[in-house]
C-alpha cells in the first residue's frame, strides 16, 4: 500500500479503525477496565485485518489511569508487527495522555486532537510539541467560544488554526488534519437537522481555503439517535460518507469491518437517510423513524424473510451476492453446489467466482465500495477457493510427478492477488509445484525463497502501475544474484511491450509475459520441457527483439538539449497582438446538458474505428469491402441513439472555466484577478526536443500564451453517467453487441459534447469568434481558431496535469467525474482539456524528451524525478 | 562560524561534489594493542577499562588524533567523534556513567583540534566535525523479558536525558553537527532527536542533525521492525542535514536500499557500509579497491552525496572510496509533493 495516490472517491478514503477506543466500543472498554490487554490487542489486530489503515487508540475513561493505559497498550502492540505496520492515531482530550502516547511510538503517528478551546497559547505550545515528537495532528473545530456547529463557524475556526500552524509554528500543511465535528442528526431537535449539511459544506470550503490539509471525522456520532438499530446506523454512515467524500473528506474514524455498499442499501432506506443527512425535507426524521423498525434486526435473532430471500436465487447469483456483500456464511455450501453442477471444479473458480469478483472490482472503481469491503470480498473468495482446492488436487493423476517448481509473488507495494491465486490454482491442477509467497513480497524474499527451494521458474504479479517498476527491480536483482531461471510476468497492468522493453533486457534468463491464467500452463510447460524449451525461448526472444526494434525504429531522430529547444521556440508576434478578453470569467457548469443538442456534433469516423472498420464517414458507408457492415452498424447505432436520447439513458454533465493567466517559462500561471497578482493554479507544459530541420520550431503549448496578460480555459465533460444500469441490462442478457455499442456511443457523445462546448465558448462565452459559422465537416477538420488539447494526449502528454485542471474547475463536484490514482477519468465516456485562443495555436506531439527536461519538469511540479519519469514514461527519450 | 552557517557551507560543498566520511575507530584502536594500563594511562578507576575505546578521548587523545589525521590524509571531509558509547547507559558497563559528559567533551575537542590544524594548513578544504551518538545498548521498542512484552528496561525520558547530556558535551567540545547513527531502534533515535531539539532551544540555535539507519535483516528492516522509508517518515520532521544508512552489511547488500531511499528522502544522502560481510572468523576482508568500486557504482547512479566506511574499513578503504567518487557529480535532492506521510513499521502516504 505504499504511496497510493489521492484521486478518486472512496477508493482512496482512509479508514481509521475505531474499535480500540474505550469511548466508542463498550466491548473494548470492558477489556481494558478488566485488565485483559491480551484480548484488547486482538481487537487491534482484527481492525487491521478488516482493512483499517490507521488505528485510533483512546483510553479516556473516568475509571482508568488513561496515561498508564495508553502507554501499556501502545507498548504491547509494538511487539505485534501485524498491527504496528500501520500508523497509530493517539486519541485523547488530555494533553498528558497524548504526550505519554507519543513517547511509545516508533513511527510517525497522528495526534487526535488539539484545539483552540483554551485559547491560542496552549494550542501553539501543544502544536510545537507535536512537531518535536514528529507527529501529524488532528485539529478540532473548537475555539474559545465553543465547538463549531454551523458551516461558517467550522470554516472560520479551521482557517484561523491553519494560519497559526502554518505561519507561526511552521507546521507543514500536509500534516494538518481538520475535524470539523460530526454531530448527531435526526435527534428530534430542529437545530440539529442541518448538521450533516454543515459538515459536508464546511469540508468542501476548508479543502479550498486550507491547501494540502486533510479532513477527518468520527462518523458514528452521526447516528447516535439510532443506537440499537445497527442496520439504520450503517446505512446512515454509508450515505453520509458517500456525500462527504465527494466534498473532499479524506479519512474517517469508522468501524472498518462494517460499512454498507452505497448501491446495495435498500432504496427506500437510502432515500430516507439521504433526506435526513442532506436535510432535504422537514419531515425527514419522522420518516426515517417510521421506517427504522422495518430494518431493525437484533444480532441474536433469526434473520428475517427479506434477509433470506437471496438464498432462493440461482447459485451463481448467490455467489456473486456473497462476494459483493462480503458474507462468508453460506459460501462453502454454495461453492459445493456449484462444483456439483460444474464439469470440473476449476470451472467454478473461472466462472461464477471470477464474475463476482469482477462486479466487486467495478463497484470499487466506481466509488461505490470501500476498501474494507473489498478485503471482505477477497476473504469470501478465498474461502470458496479453499473449499475447491482438494477437489482440484484430487483430479491430478496419481502417478504424475511435479513438472517443476514455481515461486510466485505479488511484488512489493501491491496487494492484489486474486489473479495470481487463480494462476496458482491452474498451475497446481496441471501438476506444477507452486510456492506462493503472497502479496507485498520484498525482492530479497523472492530471491531467498527461489534459491532455497531450487525453483525452476519465478512468477511475478501486479495490478497497479508502480508494480511495473518493482518488477524491473526484481529482474535486476535476479540478474545481480546471477540467476538464470525463467521469469514470468503477469497481472492487469503488465504488457508484452513493457516486458520486452523494460524487463527482459534487465535479466539474463528467459523473461515471458503471460497474458492470462489459461496461457500460464502452456508457457510453463514449454519453458521446462527438455525438447521445446530452446525453441520456445528463441521464439520469445525473437518476438521481443522485434518489439524493441519497432520501438527503436520510431526513435531515430536525435534530441536537442532543452536549452537549444527553447532557443528554437516558435516566434509569435506579440507586439501587435491583443489577447481576446473572455465575456465570462470563472467557471460555468452544465448539470444536465440536452443529449439531442449533442447529436449533430458527433464525429462518426472514430466510431467505426472502434469497431475496427477502417474508413472515413460518410464515405465508409459506400466502401466496397466494409460498406455493408458499416451500414448495418450505423443503422443499429442510429436506432440505439434515438432510444437513448428519447429515453434519456445517459446524463451529460460538463464544466468549463476561463481565467486570466500569463506564461512563465513553459508553465502557465492562472490568476483570480485581472491584475494577475493572486495565482490560483499553474499548468505545466512540455516542449518538443526532437531535432528540427527546415526552420520548424520546437513547440510547447505555453508558446501560445503571452508572458504579460492572456487568458486560458479548461473544461471537463462527460456523457457517461447512468450508463451502468443499461450495460448491466445488456450484460444480463449476454448481449455483448449492445453493450459495446452503447459504450461506443457514450464515448462519441462525450466527444461531441467537447466539440459543442468548444464552439459555444468561441462564439458566446469567450466570444472571440462570434460570427463563426462552420459545418460539422469543418469542425471535424478543425477549421476554427483556437485549440482544446487534452492532458494525456500528444501536445501535453502528462495525464497527471488533470488533477490541477480538475481542481481549478472543481470538476469532481461539478460533473461527478472522478480521477483514478493514475488519472483516468470515470465515467470513461469523458473528455477534459485546455482552451487556447491564439490564432496560431495548433496541435502537435511532444514526442520524446530528454532527461534535462524531465528533471526540470519534476522540479517545476515539485515531485521526485522518479515520479515524473513514471508519469512521462512513454515519452522518455532515454533509459532509466 | 555558527552551526547554521556550517550547515549552509556543508550543503553548498555537497551540491558541488560527493563528500567523504571517515571510517571507524574501534578496529584502528585495536591495532595499538593496548592493555589495561595502556587504556588507563596513569588515571585511576574502580572498574577494568580495557576495551573502553571512548575513554581514550580522555586518557590517550594523541591516539585518537593520530587515527583522525589518517582519515583526513585519506581524503575524508567529515570526521566523526570517537563517542559511539559516550553515553551514561553504555558507559555504565565500565562504571563510568558519571563521566559521560566529560568523555563527550573530550571526544569533540580532540577531533575539533585535529580538524582545525588541518584546515589551517589547507584552508581550501573545509572539514566538518560530526558528534556521533550511538544507539546505546538498551531499546525503547522491545521488551527484554519474553514473558512481559509490555516491559521496557529504560524509559523514553531517561533515554532523552542521557542523550541530552551527551549532545551538550559534544557541542561544548566543538562538534559542528550531531549524528544519530546505527539506528537499530527508531524510538531511541526519536528520543535523541527530541533531546537535540531541546538542546538547540536551550542554546538558542538550531542544531544540524544527521540520521543514519541500520538494517538488521535482509528484508530491509531495523531491529524495531521499521523499513528505511518508514524511518525516514518518522524523522523527517527534524529536517535532517543527511539521511542514510551505516553498518548493517556491505555495499553489495545495501545496494537496493540505497537505491530506494535516495529517491524518497528530500535531503542529502549519506551511506557508510561495512567492508563486506564478515568471514568465518568474524573478520572483514573486502579489499579497499573492492569497496571503492562498489560505492563508485552508487555514485555513478547519482544516488549519493556523502559516503564513507563502517566496520572493517580502514584509511586505505577511505582513500579508495575518495578516489572512486572523485569527479562524479553528486546526487540531486528530489522534491517531494505535499502529502500526509505517516509510518508504523511501514510507510504510508495519503
Amino acid at each position: 500500500m505504499s504511496e497510493p495516490s489521492n484521486q478518486g472517491a472512496s477508493a482512496t478514503f482512509v479508514n481509521i479503525g475505531e474499535r480500540t477506543n474505550v469511548t466508542g466500543s463498550a466491548a473494548f472498554k470492558k477489556l481494558i477496565l478488566g485488565g485483559d490487554y491480551t484480548a484488547a490487542v486482538e481487537v487491534a489486530r482484527q481492525q487491521v485485518e478488516a482493512g483499517a489503515q490507521i488505528i485510533d487508540v483512546n483510553m479516556d475513561e473516568g475509571l482508568l489511569d488513561a496515561e498508564k493505559a495508553m502507554e501499556t497498550f501502545l507498548k504491547l502492540i509494538a511487539a505485534e508487527p501485524d498491527i504496528t505496520r500501520v500508523p497509530v492515531m493517539i486519541d485523547s482530550s488530555k494533553w498528558s495522555v497524548i504526550e505519554a502516547g507519543l513517547k511509545c511510538v516508533a513511527g510517525k503517528p497522528i495526534v487526535n486532537s488539539i484545539s483552540m478551546k483554551e485559547g491560542e497559547a496552549p494550542f501553539i505550545e501543544h502544536a510545537r510539541k507535536v512537531r518535536r515528537y514528529g507527529a501529524a495532528v488532528v485539529v478540532m473545530a473548537f475555539d474559545e467560544k465553543g465547538q463549531a456547529d454551523t458551516a461558517d463557524r467550522k470554516v472560520e475556526i479551521c482557517k484561523r488554526a491553519y494560519r497559526i500552524l502554518v505561519d507561526q509554528v511552521g507546521f507543514p500543511a500536509e500534516d494538518i488534519i481538520f475535524d470539523p465535528n460530526i454531530f448527531a442528526v435526526a435527534t428530534g431537535i430542529e437545530e440539529h437537522n442541518n448538521y450533516g449539511v454543515d459538515f459536508i459544506e464546511a469540508t468542501r470550503r476548508i479543502k479550498i481555503e486550507c491547501p494540502h490539509a486533510k479532513i477527518s471525522g468520527g462518523v458514528s456520532n452521526l447516528s447516535f439517535s439510532f443506537r440499537g438499530n445497527e442496520a439504520v446506523r450503517r446505512a446512515m454512515h454509508s450515505v453520509f460518507l458517500y456525500h462527504a467524500i465527494k466534498a473532499g473528506m479524506d479519512m474517517g474514524i469508522v468501524n472498518a469491518g462494517q460499512l454498507d455498499v452505497y448501491d446495495t442499501i435498500a432504496p427506500e432506506l437510502r432515500d430516507a437517510c439521504e433526506d435526513v443527512i442532506l436535510n432535504r425535507r422537514g419531515d425527514a426524521t419522522e420518516r426515517l423513524l417510521e421506517l427504522a423498525p422495518k430494518f431493525k434486526k437484533s444480532g441474536a435473532d433469526a434473520p428475517d424473510a427479506a434477509e433470506l430471500e437471496w438464498r432462493s436465487w440461482p447459485v451463481k447469483k448467490r455467489l456473486e451476492h456473497a462476494l459483493v456483500k462480503g458474507m462468508d456464511q453460506y459460501v462453502v455450501e454454495d461453492a459445493e453446489e456449484a462444483r456439483q453442477q460444474a464439469g470440473r471444479p476449476i470451472e467454478v473458480i473461472e466462472g461464477p467466482l471470477m464474475d463476482g469478483m469482477n462486479v466487486v472490482g467495478d463497484l470499487f472503481g466506481a466509488g461505490k465500495m470501500f476498501l474494507p469491503q473489498v478485503v471482505k470480498s477477497a476473504r469470501v473468495m478465498k474461502k470458496a477457493v479453499a473449499h475447491l482446492i482438494p477437489y482440484i488436487e484430487a483430479e491430478k493423476t496419481a502417478d504424475s510427478k511435479p513438472k517443476g517448481k514455481i515461486v510466485m509473488a505479488t511484488v512489493k507495494g501491491d496487494v492484489h492477488d486474486i489473479g495470481k491465486n487463480i494462476v496458482g490454482v491452474v498451475l497446481q491442477c496441471n501438476n506444477f509445484d507452486v510456492v506462493d509467497l503472497g502479496v507485498m513480497v520484498p525482492v530479497q524474499e523472492i530471491l531467498r525463497v527461489a534459491a532455497e527451494t531450487k525453483a525452476d521458474i519465478v512468477g511475478l504479479s501486479g495490478l497497479i502501475t508502480p508494480s511495473l517498476d518493482e518488477m524491473v527491480t526484481v529482474a535486476e536483482e535476479m540478474k545481480r544474484a546471477g540467476m538464470k531461471i525463467p521469469l514470468l510476468i503477469g497481472g492487469a497492468t503488465t504488457s508484452k511491450t513493457h516486458t520486452a522493453l523494460r524487463i527482459a533486457p534487465r535479466y539474463d534468463g528467459a523473461t515471458v509475459h503471460v497474458l492470462d491464467a489459461s496461457r500460464a500452463v502452456s508457457v510453463c510447460s514449454s519453458l521446462l520441457s527438455d525438447t521445446q524449451a530452446d525453441a520456445f525461448n528463441a521464439d520469445v526472444r525473437a518476438e521481443y527483439e522485434k518489439i524493441r526494434i519497432e520501438r527503436a525504429g520510431g526513435q531515430k531522430e536525435s534530441l536537442v538539449s532543452l536549452v537549444e529547444a527553447r532557443a528554437n521556440a516558435p516566434k509569435l508576434d506579440w507586439f501587435d497582438y491583443v489577447p481576446p478578453e473572455p465575456k465570462l470569467r470563472g467557471t460555468k457548469t452544465f448539470a444536465d446538458y440536452p443529449l439531442a443538442e449533442l447529436v449533430p456534433y458527433i464525429d462518426w469516423t472514430p466510431f467505426f474505428r472502434a469497431w475496427e472498420l477502417q474508413g472515413t464517414y460518410p464515405a465508409i458507408l459506400e466502401d466496397k469491402i466494409v460498406g455493408e457492415s458499416a451500414r448495418n452498424l450505423f443503422a443499429d447505432a442510429q436506432k440505439m441513439l434515438k432510444r437513448l436520447v428519447d429515453e434519456k439513458w445517459l446524463v451529460a454533465k460538463g464544466v468549463f472555466g476561463l481565467w486570466p493567466c500569463r506564461r512563465i517559462g513553459d508553465d502557465v500561471a492562472v490568476y483570480d484577478d485581472e491584475k494577475r497578482t493572486k495565482e490560483i493554479g499553474r499548468f505545466h507544459f512540455l516542449r518538443q526536443q526532437i531535432a528540427k530541420r527546415g526552420g520548424r520550431a520546437n513547440d510547447c503549448l505555453a508558446d501560445f500564451i503571452s508572458t504579460e496578460a492572456d487568458y486560458i480555459g479548461g473544461f471537463a465533460v462527460t456523457a457517461g453517467h447512468e450508463i451502468e444500469a443499461h450495460l448491466a441490462r445488456f450484460k444480463a442478457q449476454h448481449d455483448d453487441y449492445s453493450d459495446i455499442l452503447l459504450k461506443a456511443l457514450a464515448d462519441r457523445l462525450a466527444e461531441a459534447f467537447a466539440e459543442c462546448l468548444h464552439a459555444r465558448v468561441r462564439k458566446e462565452f469567450w466570444g472571440y469568434a462570434p460570427d463563426e459559422t462552420l459545418s460539422n465537416e469543418d469542425l471535424v477538420a478543425e477549421k476554427y481558431r483556437g485549440i482544446r488539447p487534452a492532458p494525456g494526449y500528444p501536445a501535453c502528454p502528462d495525464h497527471s496535469e488533470k488533477s490541477e485542471l480538475f481542481r481549478l474547475l472543481d470538476a469532481h463536484r461539478q460533473t461527478r467525474i472522478s480521477l483514478t490514482e493514475n488519472f483516468a477519468m470515470l465515467p470513461t465516456a469523458a473528455v477534459s482539456g485546455f482552451y487556447f485562443s491564439h490564432p496560431k495555436a495548433a496541435y502537435f506531439g511532444v514526442a520524446r524528451i530528454g532527461k534535462d527536461q524531465v528533471a526540470e519538469y519534476a522540479h517545476r511540479r515539485g515531485v521526485p524525478l522518479e515520479q515524473a519519469e513514471k508519469w512521462l514514461r512513454p515519452n522518455l527519450g532515454y533509459e532509466t | 562560524m555558527t552551526r547554521a552557517q556550517k550547515a549552509e557551507l556543508f550543503r553548498k560543498v555537497a551540491s558541488e561534489r560527493i563528500l567523504v566520511k571517515d571510517g571507524p575507530y574501534g578496529s584502528m584502536i585495536q591495532s595499538y594493542k593496548l592493555d589495561e594500563a595502556g587504556y588507563r594511562n596513569g588515571h585511576s578507576y574502580n572498574h577494568d577499562q580495557k576495551g573502553n575505546n571512548d575513554l581514550l578521548n580522555l586518557t590517550r587523545p594523541e591516539i585518537v588524533a593520530e587515527i583522525c589525521n589518517k582519515y583526513i590524509d585519506a581524503g575524508a571531509d567529515l570526521l566523526a567523534t570517537n563517542s559511539f558509547n559516550s553515553n551514561a547507559i553504555s558507559l555504565a558497563d565500565y562504571g563510568l556513567q558519571a563521566q559521560a559528559r566529560e568523555i563527550s567533551v573530550a571526544a569533540a575537542q580532540v577531533i575539533r583540534k585535529a580538524c582545525d590544524a588541518a584546515m589551517a594548513k589547507n584552508p581550501d578544504k573545509p572539514l566538518f566535525v560530526i558528534g556521533a551518538l550511538g544507539p546505546t545498548n538498551k531499546t525503547l521498542s522491545i521488551s527484554p523479558d519474553v514473558n512481559n512484552p509490555g516491559y521496557r528496561a529504560v524509559s523514553f525520558d531517561e533515554m532523552r536525558d542521557i542523550y541530552r547530556e551527551q549532545i551538550d558535551g559534544l557541542l561544548d567540545g566543538g562538534a559542528d553537527f550531531i549524528m544519530v547513527e546505527t539506528v537499530f531502534d527508531s524510538l531511541n533515535a526519536k528520543a535523541a532527536l527530541v533531546a537535540c531539539s531541546e538542546a538547540g532551544e536551550a542554546r538558542g540555535e538550531e542544531i544540524p542533525v544527521m540520521c543514519s539507519f541500520t538494517l538488521t535483516d535482509m528484508a530491509g528492516r531495523n531491529l524495531s521492525g521499521q523499513t528505511v522509508e518508514a524511518f525516514w517518515n518518522s524523522v523527517r520532521h527534524a529536517k535532517p542535514l543527511t539521511m542514510g544508512m551505516n553498518c548493517s552489511f556491505g555495499a553489495t547488500e545495501l545496494y537496493p536500499y540505497v537505491g530506494d531511499i535516495q529517491g524518497r528522502a528530500d535531503t542529502l544522502i549519506c551511506v557508510y557500509p561495512n567492508a563486506g560481510l564478515p568471514n568465518d572468523m568474524g573478520a572483514y576482508d573486502e579489499p579497499p579497491e573492492m569497496t571503492g568500486q562498489l560505492v563508485g557504482v552508487w555514485a555513478r547512479n547519482g544516488w549519493i552525496n556523502v559516503v564513507g566506511g563502517c566496520c572493517g574499513t580502514t584509511p586505505g578503504h577511505i582513500a579508495a572510496i575518495a578516489k572512486a567518487v572523485a569527479g562524479v557529480p553528486p546526487r540531486q535532492i528530489p522534491k517531494l509533493g505535499a502529502r500526509l506521510r505517516l509510518a508504523g513499521m511501514e510507510a504510508v502516504s495519503f
